[in-house]
């Protein structure tokens, strides 16, 4: 692992106890430049994640609580009339920020909802014909809850698409709890926390994950795991082109973390769960098929070429 | 023990199906409570399947094995034996599936599938039966397939092809077996044959209404090849049961006694030709008046009847000779010619009178005979399949009241009025006529061809063929039973039908079913050794049969092996991954298999936990490999060092 990340995955870890494999793979996903989703119960630990993140990575952070009454205006902002200079001016809503948690995202409807993908997708804002550029580096952690439950607004299949990695927290283990019980307070612990990492030093530490190389060896595995997903017939779409690409950036990440300089069939396999479990979607009446438990066959299944 | 499901809800519908299309044909054969069972303990394992119900206990099953066993004891009053083998089969089949807990229980239902598909055969052989097995045995390789790639569930098509491939790779071999598998003379299995009742042909007695009877049906009685087709097909009498005792209504043969040696004097050049005739449980072999030359395992009798050693139970195919224009009987004795001047007493008075008459008119035999031929011409005799019913004295009522009969009927009285006037006849049954099939050239002759005619002792000339009908119907003669008889009478269909591509059908499929007996299911070993000789072979005992068999096999099998490794082979050239493979089979040797999905790494790591006095030259390896295949560039040596590794490794 590169010098500068293992400080971050520690102090990270001494925040949320028991779930270095999830840190893991969030970094991964923020120097992939890619937007995570957790899909957990309340209080398992997701807003204090990304409230770590943040403050361990020196980057500010803002939360937006999605609830069914949400504007659009609540997340990207307003514009004001100013009295005294007799102009409209702008304020700036919640989501310029570089870490945001989009709390519970399932909640608000469908209009608020596309308001935040829009502004992650194209990386800026654009209110009464004007265009704002978001900060950089951009990470959007959104959470959701599991999706039966009451008055929810599942996210559809494209609006999924555009978060790179999926990942479940889960409960923590008896020891990682215990531990939780007996420390102290998270919300102090987080305050406390020094930046372990500059902003500037995280653009630069994206630019060279970009630079990591995939070998045509490596490709042919990823080409094999793609036709796999679509020759299958339990799903109703195989995996597409960007989802194709969007684990070829996450494994990059990983072996990135990994201090590689070169992809190995390896971290594909550890982040195939996380970006494709969301993106396949099983045929209706055979939903004992999940896309988690999909992907791991494809693991046991697709030989590595 | 309650067990979860193995097997999803639509793998376990497709298994359900194939089972069911496997008994199907059953179905008819096999009693009623069977079937019943069956379908009730497929329907009961598809519930159970799709509610996710537990399987039923052993007790339960053992109790419903007890019931199946006791049907099938009450059944047939026997455990033993095709029919109660094959229903006790198909019931604890059934039950299996109600059993099938591990992955292990549902390949013994797809062998036992296989198995009974193959006991559909004891029953029937026909090419429909043969087309619906391989549909079925492509359903069941599919569903297998289905089942071996238990974890990508391919599409439906991609299973049907792999199945049909399967299939196809089946051809060569199952070619060989064919031809190469030493055949044994006898039925098809080697099972007696159990169903030889109510065959219709020929029987050793005629009374009116026998042939008329007969003539209804469209059944084949024999098909003939012959060397070169002679022009009057229409016109050849099959000479079959020869009948010499009357009692006044019906007609008997005599007892058969073997002629050894019989002489002929022949008028035109004998025919050649082979019959497939098809099983009628009788022993009579066919063959066209007069026998020259006798198929094996036969004999003739005094009266020219070829009858075979055994009674025909299967399709028999038989080469034969004879001669179509002779003078025959140099060898008859004076008691048979007293044989065939007996009459029973009190019967056709009428008949005998009318007889004596014309002797009396008659300067010789000769004269009586045309005498009786001009009565039945220009007496408003009619040639009918509907003749009017005959009581007490058929032979008087038939002459001078009904005058409507059949070949029996004018067969019977013309011989009753010979007999009258001292003139030794007999009657002869047979077959007249055919249809020769355009597609493949054989003459098919159909138990509605059947016919009955007379033959009289004249002095100096032997034994004489005289066909009464002709007199009546000389259309009967020329062209066949169709056009002889009137539009009304009732006809099998088929054989009524002027529609052209009906009989175009009938004749193609008539050419493929005779094609599939002549050369799958008549491929006796006579056939084998024929067909092998004609590829230069020497005559082969089983012995050589079997081990050229083997050795074929085994030539074919290595030549998809061959295939199926350079096809490997080509995908992997890359001399990394080469050295690689090297490397994993190593590991192989020493316990450590990798897996497919296993990358590098991961693979190493194992290796590692396993062997930790290897761990440096095991990092070493790996992270040569990763460098050569992953890497972004990697030196030439590491290539070398990368074998070098392997090699000290090895």
């Amino acid at each position: 692992m590169p010098q500068t990340l293992a400080p971050v995955i520690a102090q990270i870890g001494s925040i949320i106890l028991g779930k270095e494999h999830q840190i893991r793979l969030t970094l991964a996903c923020l120097l992939a430049k890619g937007h995570l989703l957790i899909e957990d119960l309340p209080g398992v630990g997701k807003t204090t994640l990304s409230h770590a993140l943040a403050k361990t990575l020196g980057l500010d952070f803002q939360r937006i609580q999605f609830t069914s009454d949400l504007l659009p205006a609540d997340i990207l902002g307003v514009a004001v009339f100013d009295r005294d200079s007799s102009t409209f001016k702008f304020h700036p809503g919640p989501i310029f920020a570089q870490v945001i948690l989009a709390d519970e995202v399932n909640r608000a409807t469908p209009k608020a909802q596309s308001a935040l993908l829009e502004a992650m997708e194209e990386h800026q804002v654009t209110t009464e014909g004007e265009t704002r550029p978001l900060p950089d580096p951009f990470f959007v952690i959104a959470t959701q809850n599991p999706s039966h439950q009451v008055g929810t607004f599942p996210l559809p299949e494209s609006q999924l698409d555009r978060f790179l990695m999926r990942i479940h927290l889960g409960y923590p283990n008896a020891s990682a709890e215990r531990a939780l019980l007996e420390g102290r307070e998270r919300r102090d612990m987080i305050g406390d926390l020094i930046p372990a990492l500059e902003p500037q030093e995280l653009i630069a530490l994206q630019k060279q994950v970009r630079s990591i190389h995939t070998a045509p060896a490596l490709l042919d595995y990823v080409q094999a795991l793609l036709a796999y997903t679509r020759r299958a017939s339990d799903f109703v779409t195989g995996l597409s082109p960007r989802a194709g690409l969007y684990l070829v950036n996450a494994a990059r990440a990983w072996a990135f973390m990994d201090g590689r300089r070169e992809v190995i069939p390896e971290d594909l396999q550890a982040v195939l769960p996380s970006v494709v479990g969301h993106r396949l979607q099983p045929v209706n009446g055979f939903a004992s098929l999940s896309g988690m438990d999909f992907t791991q066959r494809l693991l046991e299944e697709v030989a590595i070429p | 023990m309650p067990a979860t499901d193995t097997l999803d809800p639509r793998r376990l519908a497709a298994l359900i199906a194939s089972v069911a299309l496997v008994m199907a044909p059953h179905a008819a054969r096999v009693p009623l409570w069977t079937t019943l069972f069956c379908a009730l303990m497929l329907a009961a394992r598809f519930l159970i399947g799709w509610r996710r119900r537990p399987l039923p206990s052993k007790t339960v099953l053992i109790l419903l094995a007890a019931a199946a066993i006791a049907g099938v004891a009450l059944s047939y009053r026997t455990l033993f034996g095709r029919d109660s083998g094959v229903v006790l089969l198909l019931a604890l089949a059934s039950l299996k599936l109600l059993e099938m807990r591990r992955i292990r229980d549902v390949n013994v239902v797809i062998i036992l599938c296989y198995f009974l598909t193959i006991t559909n055969f004891f029953y029937t052989q026909t090419i429909p039966t043969a087309l619906y097995s391989i549909g079925v045995v492509w359903m069941i390789t599919a569903t297998l397939v289905s089942l071996q790639h238990a974890t990508p569930v391919g599409r439906l098509r991609s299973i049907a092809t792999t199945s049909g491939v399967l299939l196809l790779q089946a051809i060569p071999v199952m070619l060989l077996l064919f031809l190469l598998f030493p055949r044994v003379q006898g039925p098809l299995w080697g099972l007696p044959q159990i169903q030889h009742s109510a065959r219709t042909g020929l029987s050793d007695s005629m009374s009116p209404g026998t042939i008329t009877q007969l003539s209804l049906s469209d059944e084949i009685a024999f098909r003939v090849q012959f060397e070169s087709t002679p022009s009057n097909v229409q016109q050849l009498y099959w000479r079959g049961p020869v009948m010499w005792d009357f009692d006044g209504r019906t007609w008997r043969t005599s007892q058969p006694v073997r002629l050894s040696v019989w002489r002929y004097e022949s008028l035109a050049p004998p025919i050649n030709y082979t019959v497939t005739l098809e099983p009628h449980d009788d022993r009579w072999l066919f063959l066209i008046d007069l026998p020259a030359s006798l198929p094996p395992d036969s004999f003739l009798t005094r009266d020219y009847q070829v009858l075979s050693a055994r009674p025909i139970r299967e399709r028999r195919r038989y080469d034969a000779q004879s001669v179509i224009s002779y003078r025959v009987g140099e060898e008859t004795l004076r008691g048979e010619l007293q044989q065939a001047l007996v009459l029973p007493d009190g019967v056709a008075m009428r008949a005998r009178a009318l007889a004596r008459q014309w002797q009396a008119e008659s300067a010789d035999a000769q004269e009586v005979i045309q005498r009786a031929l001009h009565h039945f011409g220009t007496q408003a005799f009619v040639y009918t399949l509907e003749p009017p019913p005959l009581e007490n004295d058929p032979v008087d009522q038939f002459l001078f009241e009904t005058r409507a009969g059949f070949c029996e009927h004018y067969a019977s009285s013309f011989a009753v009025l010979m007999r009258a006037a001292g003139i030794p006849t007999r009657i002869v049954t047979g077959y007249l006529g055919g249809e020769i099939n355009p597609v493949d050239g054989f003459l098919i002759v159909r138990q509605s061809e059947a016919h009955a005619w007379t033959e009289v002792w004249i002095d100096n000339q032997g034994w004489v063929r005289v066909d009464p009908t002709a007199a009546v119907s000389p259309l009967r003669i020329q062209q066949g039973i169709t056009s002889a008889v009137p539009e009304t009478d009732p006809q099998p269909l088929i054989r009524r039908t002027r529609i052209e591509w009906i009989r175009q059908m009938r004749h193609a499929w008539d050419a493929v079913t005779n094609s599939w007996n002549q050369w799958v299911l008549g491929y006796t070993p006579e056939q084998q050794s024929r067909f092998l000789n004609s590829f230069g072979l020497p005559r082969i005992g089983w012995e050589e049969m079997v081990v050229s068999l083997i050795a074929g096999t085994g030539l074919v099998l290595l030549g998809f092996g061959l295939t199926m490794l350079m096809r490997a082979r080509r995908r992997q050239l890359d001399p990394v991954q080469r050295s690689w493979t090297r490397f994993v089979d190593l590991m192989a040797r020493r316990g450590l298999v990798r897996r497919p999905a296993e990358g590098p790494v991961d693979f190493t790591d194992r290796a590692i936990a396993r062997f930790p006095e290897l761990e440096q030259k095991l990092r070493t390896i790996a992270a040569l490999y990763i460098r050569l295949r992953y890497g972004e560039r990697s030196e030439a040596r590491d290539l070398e060092n990368l074998n070098l590794e392997i090699k000290k490794l090895a």
